[in-house]
């Protein structure tokens, strides 16, 4: 579309750069060149960013761990101590085990597709000559901004066909390559990978499959951890195909917490009991890879 | 390899003559492979994104177009070739136009302030602050939030009765708002929960932009005596400009799309009582679901298709016209 010069440029350029350099090093100085430490307004501002970030899950927690009878007359700022009985509640009233796993398969598997396929295109759009190489390109930008969301009606119909609705393989299928994959992957490697480096080992013989293994899969590394990391996350929340396609006794997540709701006597406290419980995963998986993501996104990362 | 062969294993018994032809052959025939392998591996490499993409992604969105062609049920298939008869259906009734205002407010609401929240917590992230990962980290957690859960612990704090928001609002003398019933209020606890889950990741993606514009621009702002604010509008929004159209770009391609927050903002699921927050995408989802209906529902999805190209076009000619003015200054 039009905005593909305006995407490269805030998307990619210096994503080699900025990964080499890491999260924490930066040009030390507060606009105007000064060294100064900010002040209170400043910590406080951020402060209350924090909290609003925060709050929301906390006040899930807090209502999740109390019985509904309380919760009716006004919800405690100290958490009570029963979410232990309300997780069980939740574990009760849907299969949550299952989809707990349905979505670890989920997200994995497209990961590492997504990942596979990104990088192997991307080493070819950076580093190898070919004819149309320039058009083929633009065409993978393009397609970045056609919502393939819009294209679920066709895509069930594919599915019934296949005999796959209700089947994980409905959801890991559609999902297998990503457009944002294969753009970001040329451009990180178009930065971290020498043309030296390739002529090397091709003067030694390699072939073209060994050159990608033995020089561009190294490089590509870093840039592949946060493809990954990404793809998985983005799997993980998404909600809407997987709510259309998949059956509710075989759900992902996001799919099984929404059953909960879906009864017609909403008890909030076995509700959100179980937005905590769902959330639990990824926020582990933040507390280890969040840096890691926080230096994606600043990467010029988009949204899904 | 095939001249080391030949020194490694002198056949002993055999001609010498034969063993160094077919070594020659060999030598011409490795040539080759590797001419075909350095102009068909590329070809190859990229073939397993296109090949997939054009079954997952681009037949669907064609396919589209014929199914929105064609009467189409849910269970019994293709039906007739209708032309624009889904198309005249879907334009005359009110829940489609309902769901086209729905989705504007809600996308208004949510990417203005979003856009306007996220630069100004970037310019703080960008202060040189003491535990600078921790504050980047404390601001992308809801972003591991799932929408849908999001959508659960908003539909809690906006509770008409007792919700935590409308406690405050009683607290402060002020009346409660119906957030289920007004279309107005819907809309903005929807937002809410859209800015929630985006706010701190586009600050990041600001953050990165603002750290990419040179320490001397400043310099020479302080010497000018330009104070912070004033080069904070002067110096840091206008060398933001391409940043900011990327995100207002998809901040529109997913604000358009909106389906998971206001799906679970109630039971049913259909957008409140008299659809009050019924997005497009909702409204397709009700017709090709719902009533089983997907040529209706494949119209829709084109119109929808045909608003986002249109909106982010002229996103683009506009946001391109206000950065040419700048350069030309």
């Amino acid at each position: 579309m039009s905005s593909i010069p305006m995407i490269e440029q805030t998307a990619g350029k210096g994503a080699a750069r900025a990964a080499q350099r890491g999260l924490g090093a930066r040009r030390r100085g507060a606009p105007g060149g000064t060294m100064r430490r900010p002040g209170f307004l400043t910590y406080g501002f951020l402060g209350a960013v924090l909290l609003g970030s925060v709050f929301p899950l906390w006040w899930s927690f807090l209502v999740g761990s109390h019985d509904s009878s309380v919760i009716s007359k006004g919800v405690p700022m100290i958490p009570g101590g029963n979410f232990l009985a309300n997780a069980a509640s939740v574990l009760d009233s849907i299969p949550f085990w299952k989809a707990l796993g349905n979505s670890i398969i989920v997200s994995t598997v497209t990961a590492a597709s997504v990942v596979l396929f990104s990088t192997l295109a991307g080493f070819a759009f950076a580093k190898l000559r070919f004819r149309g190489s320039k058009g083929l390109l633009v065409f993978v930008i393009a397609t970045m901004a056609v919502p393939t969301q819009l294209g679920v009606v066709p895509l069930f119909i594919v599915m019934a066909k296949l005999g796959w609705t209700g089947s994980l393989w409905a959801v890991i299928v559609p999902g297998i390559v990503t457009a944002f994959g294969v753009f970001w992957m040329t451009q990180y490697l178009r930065d971290a990978l020498p043309d030296e480096l390739i002529e090397a080992v091709r003067i030694d013989g390699a072939s073209m499959i060994k050159a990608f293994w033995y020089v561009g899969l190294p490089a590509a590394r870093p840039a592949a951890a946060m493809l990954a990391l990404f793809t998985f996350v983005a799997t993980w929340t998404n909600f809407f195909w997987p709510f259309i396609v998949l059956d509710p006794s075989n759900p992902t997540l996001p799919v099984a917490l929404q059953l909960l709701q879906a009864a017609h006597f909403v008890d909030y406290s076995i509700v959100l009991a179980g937005a905590v419980l769902s959330t639990i995963p990824l926020l582990l998986l933040f507390a280890v890879a969040g840096r890691q993501l926080v230096s994606g996104i600043m990467q010029g990362a988009v949204k899904g | 390899m095939a001249v080391t062969d030949r020194v490694q294993s002198p056949p002993p018994n055999t001609n010498r003559r034969t063993s160094r032809d077919t070594s020659v052959k060999r030598l011409a025939f490795s040539q080759k492979v590797s001419k075909w392998d350095v102009k068909l591996s590329p070809y190859l490499y990229i073939s397993p994104f296109f090949l997939l993409f054009a079954i997952t992604g681009l037949f669907p969105l064609l396919y589209t177009a014929w199914v929105s062609l064609h009467s189409w049920n849910l269970i019994g298939g293709q039906g007739e070739f209708t032309a624009l008869e889904n198309y005249e259906f879907v334009l005359a009734q009110p829940f489609f136009w309902n769901a086209v205002g729905n989705t504007f407010s809600i996308f208004l609401l949510s990417s203005v302030p979003q856009v306007v929240l996220a630069i100004a917590i970037a310019a703080v992230l960008d202060a040189n602050l003491r535990a600078r990962t921790f504050w980047r980290m404390g601001v992308l957690v809801p972003f591991v939030v799932a929408p849908v859960a999001v959508g659960l612990i908003f539909n809690n704090l906006f509770a008409d009765q007792a919700g935590l928001f409308n406690e405050l609002l009683t607290g402060i003398g002020l009346d409660p708002v119906r957030w289920h019933s007004d279309s107005l209020a819907s809309h903005a606890a929807i937002a809410t929960m859209v800015n929630f889950r985006w706010t701190g990741y586009n600050a990041l993606i600001f953050l990165a932009a603002m750290q990419a514009i040179p320490r001397d621009v400043y310099e020479a702002a302080t010497i000018d005596g330009a104070g912070r604010l004033r080069q904070f509008f002067s110096v840091t929004v206008p060398m933001l400009r391409p940043t900011i159209i990327f995100v207002v770009i998809t901040a529109t391609i997913g604000g358009l799309q909106i389906f998971d927050e206001a799906r679970v903002f109630d039971q049913a699921g259909l957008g409140g009582a008299d659809r009050q927050w019924q997005t497009l995408t909702m409204y397709i989802w009700e017709l090709g679901w719902g009533q089983r209906n997907f040529g209706r529902a494949s119209a829709v999805a084109w119109l929808l298709f045909l608003i986002i190209v249109v909106i982010a076009m002229a996103n683009f000619l506009i946001t391109r016209r206000i950065a040419n003015q700048g350069g030309r200054r």
